[in-house]
């Protein structure tokens, strides 16, 4: 027998530990899918279309097989019958526009970088070399790039071929109504009209996709740079006919993903396929340009927006209507993501009625997709810019037009306009704290005192006080919306005979820390040492069960599940420990590990002795097995809500147009924080990809439909240099709807802080006319905008 | 094929490489040195940093046939006898990593940072990183672990000994490269 170790603190919910994921990734000793080796390993290179939109009328592979070191070559034409449809698992509509996605283009290419052929070589050198002699004869079709113009009725069509595409360009049309629209209008003393532009992002995650598949008799083990091990294991035994039970996906260390690998990927099931061919190992990694143009794309709508108020700032209603640009063809989720953002447009404010229409429409551009927010950012931030905008027109401090509006603390729980019921928030204290730490009173005089005497550096500041709905998700509700599977979690925990802990998780981390968060909530809830605390996930052989990470579900979802377990292996284990100790187990109290009898001196007996017992099983209690493990499975009954006030001042430069961001304030409600540390750092990175939106990013392509940002020399993610320290602070509302009262925080950053941003620098240029502004706000754009409203005013002035 | 003496973390190697072999790919492919990743492969993203003869370069933009006679040190070095280098313990301590990705090449490029300046301040910090992207972090904590480093790494300076153990001998300030150097960090 183990002697009783010492109390182990039962404190790790909420604190600060450093994360046991550092060790290997400081020193190197890193297993990104690119390193690994297998013996007799092929390499592949895909040749892809230098057309949008094309015809193929031939392909010719007999001199890249010719070439040195290549093994073999193949069109799509050599994989048509088995290669199956990339597949969409998220028809919104019925009567929705699903056209054939081979993985390898067949007859027509319909995106610049669509693969035509694949090269499969001794090493990637020479598989890239080879690609040059492949022969593809093109008939070029006219490209279709943009959405508005792809819904004319003379447009080309991107999928007139396949007879899929319904006759145009419209994928789906996908409405929802609630309340009287006509009315709330019809009364309404203000109403205002906005059009705001989503550009098209690149998610750019530091590691490049790639995939390695091993074939072993009729087995296939598949290593991929993915965020969803578990269902790309699904979709690869659906799309190709390989028997689920026969193929193994293993997530290895995953460099990042914000939604762009929560994807099934063309190389993924053909990497699958040419093993299967060859009998081979093969690999496949992206270059970054091949990334850039192939990795699915985020966001690009244009969002038509009305909002109805009183002339005292109630608002009444609002209507939004959406296009959304599905790319050429629907891949996981791309229907999806305007329908996830349909029920955020009314955001944290009362109202009677709202009605959405969101149209998706095909371009022969790459699809898009999840991107770190998913539809959320896109709902955030049209309603947090009209709000502000409306401030303006009834001339109230847009702050003030908030707190009338929002719902109050003590209205919790409610459920809005849009069906959905916020189980919890205060946004009051939320704003109050963030006002007073970005000191908001002192930074709106310094604004008049810049207008009045004309300076040339002007000082903006914006709002956003948003929420999120986050924890996907509940099984029924994805069940009403036509999504394709749950949105439960799996988790095991099992302790080993000498007390260790491992614990299996469904959820599948690329940076998120769960090995360290999961340790947290383990300890505590079993009362072992955190270090004793192993997590593992990632590989569809340990972890049989998930439906992994995206949606800032991981620790609301996956996280209750390990509580779950926890709890379920505490009540075995009282069994035993009733047992040995002889006494009723309604006089067991369970605390830091150790059971002892209630009003009694008698000696602890701990969860570690009683491991050890179960293994032994010398003397187990009648009925009880030896071991001392459990599964849950969790289906949360509702999201969760994160919501939080982000304030940001930019200083603009009138004369040349530089955005400068001078403060910018968080404070966010994640409900119940496990690691404050990773909390931090999730809101630091997410508060960098939204204020990317607002100021540098942008994927644009040319009239032919070319990816003309297709470097990170042109798209520029920005750097340190480009970035400013950031003030973070939390209020905590804990959810009511998981048992940790976690709500999640992967997205929130990124929802809060683009509106913030170009809020703010909307707000700098008010006094020159100046009521929006194109995503990314460049110095050119800002500088044009100025200008524009300076000649407008000129013209004005002549004309009187 | 061209033929090449390099040493990498300590180890010389004498080998035969293609011209056209980018050192990323030979560390990688050819000596197996895969702590050292490609982000971009058009030297943006920083996150194949080396270090060659002390001076940061992007692997990616070198070809393995220009490191002749030079010393390269990849993150594999920094930390050595399970002891871990002041920038290594920095960036775990302000948790200046998510995923982990860019963390080999900005940790070097930190190190060529403070070899120029000990004691940067914020500014410098986010400009000498300028040349290493990191898509996680928003390079709060980055700036926070290069300032924790380089107070480490003074105090240590100023102890008499300079570190003999985790750190390249190029990172010893006062001592020229070596090439050909016959022991490293490793």
């Amino acid at each position: 027998m183990t002697t009783a170790p010492e109390a182990p603190r039962t404190d790790q919910v909420g604190s600060p530990r450093l994360r046991k994921e550092d060790a290997r990734l400081i020193t190197g000793q890193t297993n990104w899918t690119d390193n690994i080796q297998q013996t007799g390993m092929l390499h592949v290179a895909f040749l892809r279309s230098p057309h949008a939109h094309a015809r193929i009328a031939a392909v010719d592979t007999s001199a890249a097989m010719k070439q040195p070191g290549v093994t073999a070559v193949f069109s799509g034409a050599d994989f048509a019958g088995e290669q199956g449809s990339l597949p969409c698992a998220w028809p919104v509509t019925e009567d929705m526009a699903l056209p054939a996605h081979p993985p390898m283009a067949v007859d027509e290419v319909r995106y610049v970088g669509e693969a035509v052929a694949c090269v499969v070589a001794r090493d990637a050198y020479a598989a890239a070399d080879a690609l040059e002699a492949v022969d593809v004869e093109y008939e070029p079709l006219p490209a279709v790039v943009d959405m508005e113009a792809a819904l004319a009725e003379d447009s080309p069509l991107v999928h007139a071929g396949s007879g899929q595409g319904q006759g145009s360009n419209k994928a789906y049309v996908w409405p929802f109504e609630a309340g009287d629209v006509d009315a709330a209008f019809g009364g309404a003393d203000v109403v205002l009209n906005r059009r705001y532009h989503q550009q098209r992002l690149i998610p750019a995650a530091m590691e490049p996709r790639s995939v390695v598949c091993r074939p072993e008799g009729d087995s296939f083990t598949l290593w991929s740079a993915t965020q969803v091990p578990h269902i790309l294991r699904l979709m690869l035994a659906m799309t190709t006919g390989v028997p689920e039970h026969k193929i193994r996906v293993i997530a290895p260390d995953v460099g990042g993903g914000f939604g762009s690998k929560l994807q099934v990927t063309a190389e993924e099931v053909l990497a699958l396929l040419l093993a299967r061919r060859l009998r081979k190992p093969v690999k496949w990694t992206e270059t970054r340009t091949e990334g850039f143009q192939t990795t699915h794309h985020g966001r690009d709508q244009i969002q038509d927006i009305s909002i109805a108020a009183d002339a005292d700032g109630r608002v009444r209603g609002l209507k939004v209507d959406l296009l959304a640009d599905m790319g050429a063809y629907m891949m996981l989720v791309t229907p999806g993501v305007p329908v996830l953002g349909a029920f955020m447009f009314p955001g944290i404010y009362k109202m009677d009625a709202y009605s959405f229409s969101c149209t998706g429409v095909f371009t022969t551009k790459m699809p898009t997709d999840a991107y770190r927010g998913a539809g959320r950012p896109e709902a955030t931030y049209a309603i947090e810019r009209i709000m502000t905008e409306l401030a303006n027109e009834i001339g109230m401090d847009p702050m003030e037009l908030r707190r009338r509006n929002w719902i109050r603390h003590e209205e919790f729980p409610h459920t809005g306009v849009a069906g959905l019921t916020y189980d919890s928030g205060n946004y009051e204290a939320a704003t109050d704290r963030a006002m007073e730490l970005f000191g908001y009173d002192g930074l709106r005089a310094e604004q008049r005192r810049r207008r009045d005497s004309g300076d040339p550096v002007q000082l903006g500041i914006g709002i956003s006080t948003y929420t999120e709905m986050c924890g996907l998700a509940p099984s029924r509700v994805l069940g009403q919306l036509s999504y394709g599977a749950g949105g439960w979690e799996n988790a095991s925990v099992r302790m080993l005979p000498t007390g260790k802990v491992e614990v299996v998780t469904g959820s599948c981390a690329h940076g998120q820390g769960h090995a360290t968060a999961w340790s947290q909530i383990v300890a505590d809830r079993l009362g072992v040492p955190f270090e004793d605390v192993e997590v593992l996930h990632g590989d569809t052989r340990v972890s049989p069960k998930g439906m992994d990470t995206y949606g800032s579900r991981s620790l609301v979802v996956g996280g209750t599940a390990v509580v779950e377990a926890c709890d379920r292996v505490v009540e075995k284990a009282r069994r035993m420990a009733a047992h040995m100790m002889e006494a009723d187990e309604g006089d067991l109290e369970f605390s830091a590990g150790r059971f002892t009898v209630r009003g009694t001196e008698r000696p602890a007996t701990t969860v570690q002795e009683i491991a050890l017992a179960a293994f032994a099983a010398h003397d187990l209690p009648e009925g009880t097995e030896a071991s001392l493990d459990a599964d849950s499975t969790f289906d949360p009954e509702n999201f969760s809500y994160p919501h939080g006030t982000h304030l940001c001042a930019v200083e603009v430069d009138t004369e040349t147009g530089e955005v400068d961001i001078r403060a910018y304030t968080a404070v966010d409600d994640v409900g119940t924080v496990v690691n404050p540390l990773i909390v931090d750092g999730q809101v630091h990175g997410g508060l960098a990809q939204g204020i990317a939106q607002a100021l540098y990013e942008e994927a644009v392509h040319d009239a032919d439909g070319n990816l003309v940002t297709s470097t990170m020399a042109d798209y520029t993610v920005p750097t340190a240099a480009d970035l400013p320290d950031f003030t973070t602070d939390r209020t905590v509302t804990p959810s009511t709807t998981n048992p940790l009262g976690t709500k999640g925080v992967g997205e929130a950053g990124t929802i809060a802080s683009t509106p913030a941003v170009v809020g703010a620098v909307v707000d700098a240029l008010r006094p020159f006319g100046v009521r929006d502004l194109r995503m990314p706000c460049t110095p050119q754009r800002v500088w044009r905008a100025i200008a524009e409203a300076r000649a407008a005013e000129r013209s004005e002035g002549g004309q009187r | 094929m061209p033929h090449i003496r390099v040493t990498v973390d300590g180890v010389r190697y004498d080998d035969q490489v293609e011209a056209r072999r980018l050192l990323v790919h030979y560390l990688r492919e050819q000596l197996g040195k895969v702590g050292t990743p490609v982000g971009c492969d058009t030297t943006n993203c920083g996150a194949c940093t080396v270090l060659m003869d002390g001076q940061s370069v992007k692997s990616c933009s070198v070809l393995a046939c220009q490191t002749d006679g030079h010393e390269i040190t990849t993150v594999e070095a920094l930390a050595s006898d399970g002891e871990l280098h002041p920038i290594q313990q920095a960036f775990h301590e302000s948790h200046a990593l998510q995923c982990g990705y860019c963390t080999p090449g900005m940790m070097m490029a930190a190190l060529d940072l403070l070899r120029d300046n000990p004691d940067p301040d914020d500014q410098e910090i986010r400009e000498g990183l300028e040349g290493n992207m990191c898509r996680c972090t928003g390079y709060v904590n980055i700036v926070h672990a290069v300032r924790r480093a380089a107070a480490a790494m003074r105090a240590e300076a100023a102890e008499s000994e300079p570190r003999t153990h985790g750190v390249p001998p190029q990172m010893v300030r006062e001592q020229e490269p070596t090439p050909h150097a016959t022991s490293g960090g490793a």
